[in-house]
């Protein structure tokens, strides 16, 4: 659902998402880096388990979380992708003690 | 040359002005006030400084460049001027609390505390002066299916082309009101995006009452610029207007919207759909840190009451740019150069001639600069039942899920305000704190007991205003009364050395 405009030159970054590797641009955020590679719902609700992606991109509205290298919770959009990050889905909410 | 401070470790235990976000005003504040001498620590979320208008504007490509227009451009020269100021930038750093400094961990010198959180570190950071300039947010836009995935803020597509040159690769509707919806379509059509339809919920009466505004805005900056804009859109796609409700369809995504004119209705295939109904001030850090704040009507949202300085209700605490209500990003930066030297002159840097002086040029460009703008505010007002949504299926509460009819019956009971709402429901507990729900849910209650929202009153903000994990909270340095009050005892460093 999202395009890399073609003037666009950064290097790669790979990652991977629930254990599949993916590929980012140097300096996109997790959030980004998931549209990118075409993940538009990244994690169900606490409430009704119902899908959600990210909405905001500013860290405002907390809609992609993700677990990052073990840690729940994490602000997707707010994280910058690094090489050999670790980026999981959450489904529903995160458990104390869930964190490895 | 700013210094860049990396981890928590680099931070000094106190500034002169702790001056809070890097967008316009933020920018503005700190080099105005480094320039008089102050020690400035400027604090701010991101990855680069900007904020969200500026983001990413170092890094941009002349095809960037040309792609987002000059307004955006005009960034890179506020941050060249930036990076060659006197200061201490901490990039990527939280800031969670600010108020005035605790009678036991203070030292007495200064008058606020800051509290923020640097690379999973927490430090509370003392202050003699402190500037807000937190931005605004977009206005929550609920109606039923603006909760499903392949829906998003207008601002976060514009978030995705300047930082990660991602755009649109489907089918793409714009819907909502506001001079932020046509420029994101005409970036995004200059961009080769397939822009569907513009979906204009704008109500119809707005002209009107705009219309006795007509002139100030007719001579000023904005105008031209305004006219180019609507004349690309409507050239280069479909823009429907005088609609009365949306719904979004799809099963898991989005794949349909529905708009209704009226009685008639017709429906869009679409396989993004990005939503814009105007900004309002982000008052989550202000109101935390205490700061008394208004209703305000044209803006139809809260904003914290400063005066022309920006100086907030706190004592030491001033509000510069959108945080203290919507002005775009000139008038944003000229607030935050005023604050920065107000600071200046209270901190005694700055001689009361030298003030007034600057102070009085810094006014009239500040009246110059926010020509016309009362003209857009009643232009593009988002229609109340796009504020409040007449559908009881709709969620006004993303985070909980709680939804317009749950409230609706919460309000029946005769809660007083969102507090007991809150505390009823659930709306607003989640983790974006109330910034998705605060404003539907006050405006519901105010429209249900037939009061201003003024009266209503908006949710009790407190610190911390961002997640902060319990591990970064009990590694805050703690004194030794605070100490023997939660264990009894202290340990120490001798009593340690003896169990080695």
């Amino acid at each position: 659902m999202f395009r890399r405009l073609s003037d666009r030159k950064e290097s790669s970054v790979s990652f991977t998402f629930n254990g599949v590797p993916t590929m980012a641009s140097q300096g996109d955020s997790v959030a980004a880096a998931l549209l990118a590679a075409g993940h538009c719902s990244t994690r169900r609700t606490p409430v009704s388990g119902a899908a959600r992606g990210p909405y905001c991109m500013m860290g405002v509205c907390f809609e992609c979380l993700v677990k990052i290298d073990g840690r729940p919770n994490r602000q997707g959009c707010m994280t910058t992708v690094v090489t050999g990050m670790r980026v999981e889905t959450q489904d529903g909410a995160a458990m104390p003690g869930q964190e490895e | 040359m700013i210094q860049n401070v990396q981890s928590a470790a680099d931070l000094a235990p106190a500034y002169d002005l702790v001056v809070v976000g890097a967008g316009p005003a933020g920018l503005s504040a700190a080099i105005e006030a480094s320039t008089h001498g102050l020690a400035v620590l400027l604090a701010d979320e991101n990855e680069s400084p900007g904020g969200q208008i500026y983001r990413s504007v170092d890094r941009a490509s002349d095809a960037d460049l040309t792609r987002m227009g000059p307004d955006y451009a005009a960034g890179r020269r506020l941050i060249e001027r930036f990076r060659s100021a006197d200061l201490s930038y901490a990039r990527r750093a939280t800031v969670w609390s600010v108020g005035p400094a605790d009678e036991e961990t203070g030292d007495g010198a200064h008058a606020l505390e800051v509290g923020i959180s640097l690379g999973g570190i927490a430090r509370p950071i003392a202050a003699d002066r402190v500037i807000l300039a937190t931005g605004a947010l977009e206005r929550p836009f609920p109606f039923p299916g603006w909760t499903m995935p392949g829906v998003m803020a207008a601002g976060a597509a514009q978030i995705l082309v300047k930082s990660s040159g991602l755009v649109p690769s489907g089918r793409t509707i714009l819907a909502g009101t506001g001079p932020l919806l046509y420029l994101l379509a005409s970036q995004l059509l200059r961009a080769g995006v397939s822009v569907t339809a513009v979906v204009d919920t704008t109500p119809v009466e707005n002209c009107r009452l705009a219309l006795p505004h007509l002139l100030s805005f007719a001579t000023s900056p904005y105008a031209l610029k305004g006219l180019k804009l609507l004349l690309d859109v409507h050239r280069r796609t479909r823009v429907i207007r005088g609609v009365t409700a949306i719904e979004a369809f799809g099963s898991g995504q989005f794949s349909a919207l529905r708009v209704r004119r009226g009685k008639k209705s017709l429906h869009i295939q679409g396989d993004l759909l990005l939503l814009h109904q105007g900004i309002a001030p982000n008052l989550n850090l202000t109101l935390a840190a205490g700061c008394d704040y208004v209703w305000d009507e044209r803006l139809a949202a809260f904003r914290p009451t400063v005066d022309v300085c920006g100086a907030s209700s706190v004592p030491g605490v001033s509000i510069a740019g959108d945080a203290a209500g919507i002005v775009g990003a000139v008038a944003s930066a000229l607030q935050g150069e005023l604050a920065g030297l107000t600071a200046a002159l209270d901190l005694n840097r700055l001689g009361q001639g030298a003030y007034q002086q600057r102070r009085n040029q810094l006014s009239r460009e500040l009246a110059l600069a926010l020509r016309g703008r009362t003209f857009i505010e009643h232009r593009f007002r988002p229609g109340k039942t796009f504020r409040v949504p007449e559908d009881d299926g709709t969620i006004a509460c993303r985070c909980e899920e709680i939804t317009v009819g749950k409230l609706r019956e919460v309000a029946a009971l005769g809660v007083p305000g969102p507090n007991q709402m809150k505390a009823f429901t659930r709306c607003g507990m989640g983790p974006c704190q109330g910034r998705l729900c605060g404003l539907t849910a006050v405006e519901l209650l105010a429209q249900y007991r037939d009061v201003s929202p003024g009266e209503v009153g908006y949710y009790r903000l407190r610190p911390p205003i961002k997640p902060v994990t319990l591990g970064e909270l009990a590694a805050l340095p703690h004194t030794e009364i605070a100490i023997v009050a939660v264990a009894g005892f202290v340990e120490r460093a001798a009593d340690g050395a003896q169990g080695k």
